[in-house]
């Protein structure tokens, strides 16, 4: 075996006992985050080198490193480097816990990687859980009655949700007996339609995996957790969660139903039914209920509901394509990319405003445009990119994955996605009127410092360039579509 | 009789459904808790059950199990550890006071 292929991981490991070891020492706290921060950047750099043609898997065909995962990797290193960087003052209402913070943070970054590469359920079910319990942890950060509430919330139902996964995972391995999902694929291939409705439990198994996965995406209805986990957990946690957790459960998604249930067409075309109907109630429920938010993580939880029902419209493209094309997965590996800058550029704005302010009301957002004019402009256009407006990043990402649901027949579901688009601009440009025509509550600016501003401005800068000029991104997602074939 | 694979399956799924019962039922915290661990044992039955019955010359299943139990023990480690968390601002356990935040 090749353990140069699993650097990435190994650099993620020993940064993170590294930055533990370092809080013993270390007075500064903010060598810390300049550790994690070239932890991050080296494991993203080594992903990087190691983009290529070749694909392979590592640990006895448990972990692919191919293209797909190498993708997911770079998108996971960014997303965390972006989420340190932003956190940079927040960071102060940790205390002494600092190092703890980043270590986590690194940790699940290492879950989510894994996640992305995992080929078989049981490193499946560990790579899982890794990234859950790091995130249960992080979310309780604050110590406050709020924080701990939102993360016994997260727990509970985190652990309800991974049971039904296993619950699953069992079946489908009772069914086929193999866990590898290639070998889970050859099985199925040598079932009939009528042998499979004879004895139900592999279709019993794969909607338990879907209500497993459905939890960690915040599909409705698998989301109740979502806003009050939003709302309680610090800010860069939210941010990082809305954006890693939802694209990492859509990695596993993506690679578990297309190597393990992706053919005969029988299957492929149900469980695309079920991400269809999952996708119209999530995205009415979610843009339904951010209407009447008046706490704006909140708003934005209930916002994170309803993109995950457009990227679940891509799914449903996937299930319902006649032979299976990798055109359907780069269409969400684009969306992801670009709902990942989008929304950490929207999250880190409300992190350096709410940070000084210290409300997260929608209504003490007025007259913003006057005290923060960097931040409001910035979350201004993070919104649009949001709805979905040209010439933001989320205009092409929502582009190309209707238009890949209309060459596969799913002119409905589309209908319903574009209606939903319109109600969610009401609440998004709610925030923008209030922002830049609400009357201030004092004439005192708001101050920002450097490296939150650095890391919005990447974000801002990545979803302009992914909206101006999607085919870059876009070719990188083409090449990531091809998965690890056995 | 002869116990067959369906037996224990039968035995895994009642006791799964007893669990996610008492999940979604119980007002204590640490009920919940270990309501949740028996769902997790409960997939340990069926998995060491398939495993031993489809592919009896493979441990797969059985060591599905073992990755299994030592995640929940994880799990239960930091759930006790928010569980205490919380008990120290609210002398309290009880999930139904757990309510500060509402939709």
């Amino acid at each position: 075996m090749n353990l140069e292929l699993f650097i990435p991981e190994i650099t993620l490991a020993v940064f993170a006992i590294l930055v533990i070891l370092l809080d013993l020492f270390v007075r500064d706290k903010s060598w810390l985050r300049l550790v994690s921060l070239s932890g991050l950047v080296i494991a993203g750099g080594v992903t990087v080198a190691m983009w290529g043609d070749d694909s392979t898997a590592i640990f006895n065909n448990m972990l692919a490193v191919d293209n797909f995962a190498l993708f997911f990797k770079l998108l996971f290193a960014g997303i965390a480097f972006l989420v340190i960087l932003a956190s940079t003052d927040y960071v102060a209402k940790f205390a002494r816990f600092q190092g703890e913070y980043y270590a986590l943070i690194l940790l699940s970054t290492l879950g989510m990687m894994l996640m992305a590469a995992t080929t078989d359920l049981i490193s499946l079910f560990v790579a899982l859980e890794l990234t859950s319990i790091s995130l249960y942890v992080l979310v309780g950060f604050l110590k406050d009655r709020k924080s701990t509430e939102a993360s016994l919330k997260y727990l509970l139902l985190g652990a309800i949700a991974s049971a039904v996964l296993l619950y699953g995972m069992a079946l489908v391995f009772g069914s086929t007996g193999q866990t590898q999902l290639g070998a889970i694929a050859q099985a199925i291939q040598s079932m009939s339609l009528e042998s499979v409705l004879d004895s139900p439990a592999l279709l019993m198994g794969i909607v338990l995996l879907i209500a497993g996965f459905g939890f960690k995406i915040a599909a409705v209805p698998f989301q109740m957790w979502v806003p009050d986990v939003y709302e309680g957990a610090p800010t860069p946690v939210t941010a990082y969660l809305s954006v890693a957790s939802k694209a990492a459960g859509f990695a596993i998604i993506l690679r578990v139903f297309f190597s393990a249930f992706g053919i005969p067409e029988w299957l492929s075309m149900n469980w695309g039914m079920i991400f269809a109907a999952l996708a119209v109630i999530s995205m009415i429920i979610g843009n339904v209920i951010a209407i009447p938010q008046t706490n704006i993580k909140r708003m934005l939880g209930y916002s994170s509901i309803a993109q995950a029902g457009y990227l679940m419209v891509g799914l449903a493209a996937i299930g319902f394509a006649p032979a299976i094309a990798t055109q359907g997965q780069s269409t969400i590996l684009f969306f992801l990319a670009s709902y990942a800058l989008t929304n950490l550029g929207a999250f880190i704005a409300v992190i350096a405003i709410s940070n000084k302010i210290n409300s997260d009301d929608i209504a003490d957002y007025a007259g913003m445009g006057k005290r923060a004019p960097v931040m409001a402009l910035a979350l201004t256009l993070c919104l649009i990119s949001l709805i979905g407006m040209p010439p933001a990043a989320g205009f092409m990402a929502k582009f190309y994955i209707f238009s890949t649901a209309v060459q596969n027949d799913l002119l409905w579901l589309v209908v319903i996605a574009v209606l939903n688009s319109v109600i969610s601009a009401y609440y998004y440009l709610r925030v923008v009127k209030v922002m830049w025509y609400g009357q201030p509550a004092s004439g005192e600016k708001v101050p920002s410092s450097g490296a939150p501003r650095l890391a919005l401005f990447l974000c801002c800068l990545g979803v302009l360039v992914l909206g101006i000029i999607p085919g870059l991104v876009m070719r990188l997602a083409e090449l990531a579509g091809k998965m690890f074939a056995f | 009789m002869t116990i067959g694979l369906e037996h224990y399956l039968v035995l895994s799924a009642v006791l799964f459904c007893i669990g996610l019962y008492g999940a979604l039922t119980k007002r204590n915290a640490v009920i919940i808790l270990m309501c949740i661990e028996l769902m997790l044992n409960s997939v340990n039955i069926s998995l060491v059950a398939f495993s031993s019955y489809i592919v009896p010359l493979l441990l797969t299943g059985q060591v599905f199990a073992i990755f299994v139990m030592v995640v929940a023990a994880a799990e239960v480690a930091v759930g006790l550890a928010i569980i205490l968390a919380i008990y120290r601002g609210l002398t309290d356990i009880d999930a139904s006071n757990i309510n500060l935040m509402k939709w």
